[in-house]
């Protein structure tokens, strides 16, 4: 396992180390930094710039974010059920009967919030 | 010791060369791209800095590098110089796990023609890829720009809404190879197309590959789609939508970190497209090859004496290098292919309002990839189990 994993962590030293470089040189080699008022303002096209790390915004990306939790953690489930599954239908159609159960629960799981307009975006 | 030093050194010089072989094909796309565009388009592109205009690479690369460092003034100074190489990092990790082509032998050392060789290769594709999230939420944040937070929010409902979609669709071709490793998969794929129905062997169509895709044809639409909208591209681009959104979560970014989201893109994309050629399209494996990356060993192994002579190799180490060769070829070819066609399709589709891609992500495609995996696991019980 480490033998596999070793290799990523190179990858990720290499990758750090070219951000940090790079972003690290650029800013040397550009022209000196001219700070303007108009320049260090947030980018805007003819009305005053808000601050928005304080402002509001729609709630409906929570509930996406929440209904992709509950579907992603569903989906793990049957990754290692599609890969025994050929193995276990050998010796018994009954994986096919339990996994069939546990489809039509995810399947009414997403009528449910469907039904509940969870997924209606306005 | 020697020895362990040695290897580390190797494989360390190796994921370096990897890593700059992607990082520098990203020019060479955006270059296809900007061609391949004004083609589609009836113009020229650039076609000034050198031949076919292809020194506009380099003329890029300078710019970005002799840009001012510019920060704004509000924003999260330490995420948002964090927010680039979040982008970056995931993008490459992931292509870390793509076999590129069969391993090599010279001088009684064998290569891997990948960062590293992972069991679970798809499972830890789909783990790091889901991370990219976290690069434009930030990026997008930090900015303090309302444009750029739209933008990241966006794209991450997005990316998320997307990726159960592709997760579902793909555990059909799991059930297919009974593998998470990319190796096996394309090894599953050589050969003609056949398959068992009752206990017995078909193989109606001997001239077609034994490809993904003829087995699991809408998990490839499902995919393929997804993959759209996982790298952002058009039609999914909403989250750069620049007639709403200036450019989305990078707005405020310019010079090199700009640069390094555009990497990240495109480094998405050719995991995209490397993915979609090694689960549907054979990966490495060329067609018709009566068999696969054994028959091709061997067809090198009496031809390659040219080359051992040359390299003054032995003929099983030249014709490992010419295997190597071959397989990488055809992996580029159809990779390459897949890279146009996210190109192509960039020109022909016009761009989704947001509810239609959220609608079209939860509303189509998951209950579409749920009746891939019912069909499929059904098509299976019956292959074995007779109930009539």
């Amino acid at each position: 396992m480490i033998q596999q994993l070793a290799p990523i962590l190179v990858l990720i030293a290499v990758v750090v180390i070219f951000s940090v470089v790079a972003i690290f040189l650029t800013s040397l080699t550009g022209p000196k930094k001219n700070p303007t008022i108009a320049k260090q303002m947030p980018y805007e096209c003819g009305v005053p710039g808000i601050n928005v790390r304080t402002t509001k915004f729609p709630v409906k990306f929570y509930l996406t974010a929440i209904l992709f939790i509950l579907f992603d953690i569903e989906v793990i489930f049957l990754y290692p059920w599609a890969l025994v599954f050929s193995d276990l239908l050998k010796k018994s159609p009954f994986v096919f009967i339990e996994m069939m159960i546990f489809m039509v629960i995810l399947t009414f799981g997403l009528f449910y919030v469907w039904k509940g307009q969870a997924l209606d975006w306005d | 010791m020697g020895d362990g030093l040695l290897e580390f050194i190797v494989n360390t010089v190796k994921i370096a060369l990897i890593f700059f072989a992607v990082v520098s094909t990203v020019p060479l796309l955006v270059w296809v791209e900007r061609r391949g565009s004004a083609f589609m388009q009836n113009r020229l592109g650039p076609n000034r800095v050198g031949p076919l205009g292809l020194l506009q690479l380099a003329a890029d690369a300078v710019k970005f590098i002799f840009k001012e460092p510019f920060v704004p003034e509000a924003a999260d100074k330490a995420l948002y110089f964090m927010a680039p190489a979040l982008c970056l990092l995931p993008a490459m990790l992931t292509f870390a796990a793509i076999p590129l082509s069969t391993p090599f032998t010279v001088g009684g050392h064998t290569f891997k023609m990948q960062v590293t060789d992972i069991n679970v290769g798809i499972v830890y594709i789909f783990a790091v890829a889901s991370l990219g999230v976290y690069g434009i939420l930030v990026a997008g944040w930090s900015s303090s720009n309302k444009y750029s937070l739209l933008g990241a929010l966006r794209a991450s409902s997005q990316m998320i809404s997307y990726e159960v979609a592709m997760g579902l669709s793909i555990i059909g071709v799991i059930l297919k190879y009974k593998t998470f490793d990319l190796t096996k998969m394309i090894g599953a794929q050589t050969g003609p197309f056949n398959f068992t129905w009752q206990g017995h062997n078909f193989e109606p169509l001997s001239w077609l590959p034994n490809w993904g895709i003829f087995f699991q044809p809408v998990a490839f639409i499902l995919f393929f789609t997804a993959g759209f909208a996982e790298t952002n591209r058009l039609p999914f681009d909403l989250p750069e939508g620049e007639a709403e959104l200036v450019a989305g979560y990078h707005t405020e970014y310019g010079g090199f970190k700009f640069n390094m989201f555009f990497m990240g893109e495109y480094g998405h994309m050719m995991t995209s497209a490397a993915l979609i050629t090694i689960l549907f399209f054979g990966g490495y494996a060329l067609p018709w090859a009566g068999g696969g990356p054994v028959q091709v060993q061997e067809f090198w192994l009496s031809h390659s004496t040219w080359l051992s002579q040359t390299l003054s190799l032995s003929a099983s180490e030249a014709a490992s290098v010419l295997t190597m060769v071959t397989h990488l070829a055809c992996f580029s070819a159809k990779m390459g292919f897949f890279l146009f066609v996210y190109i192509w399709v960039r020109w022909t589709l016009p761009r989704f309002r947001y509810d239609q891609l959220m609608d079209l992500g939860w509303k189509t495609m998951l209950p579409w990839s749920l009746a891939n995996l019912g069909a499929t696991t059904a098509l299976m019980f019956f292959a074995r189990y007779n109930p009539l």
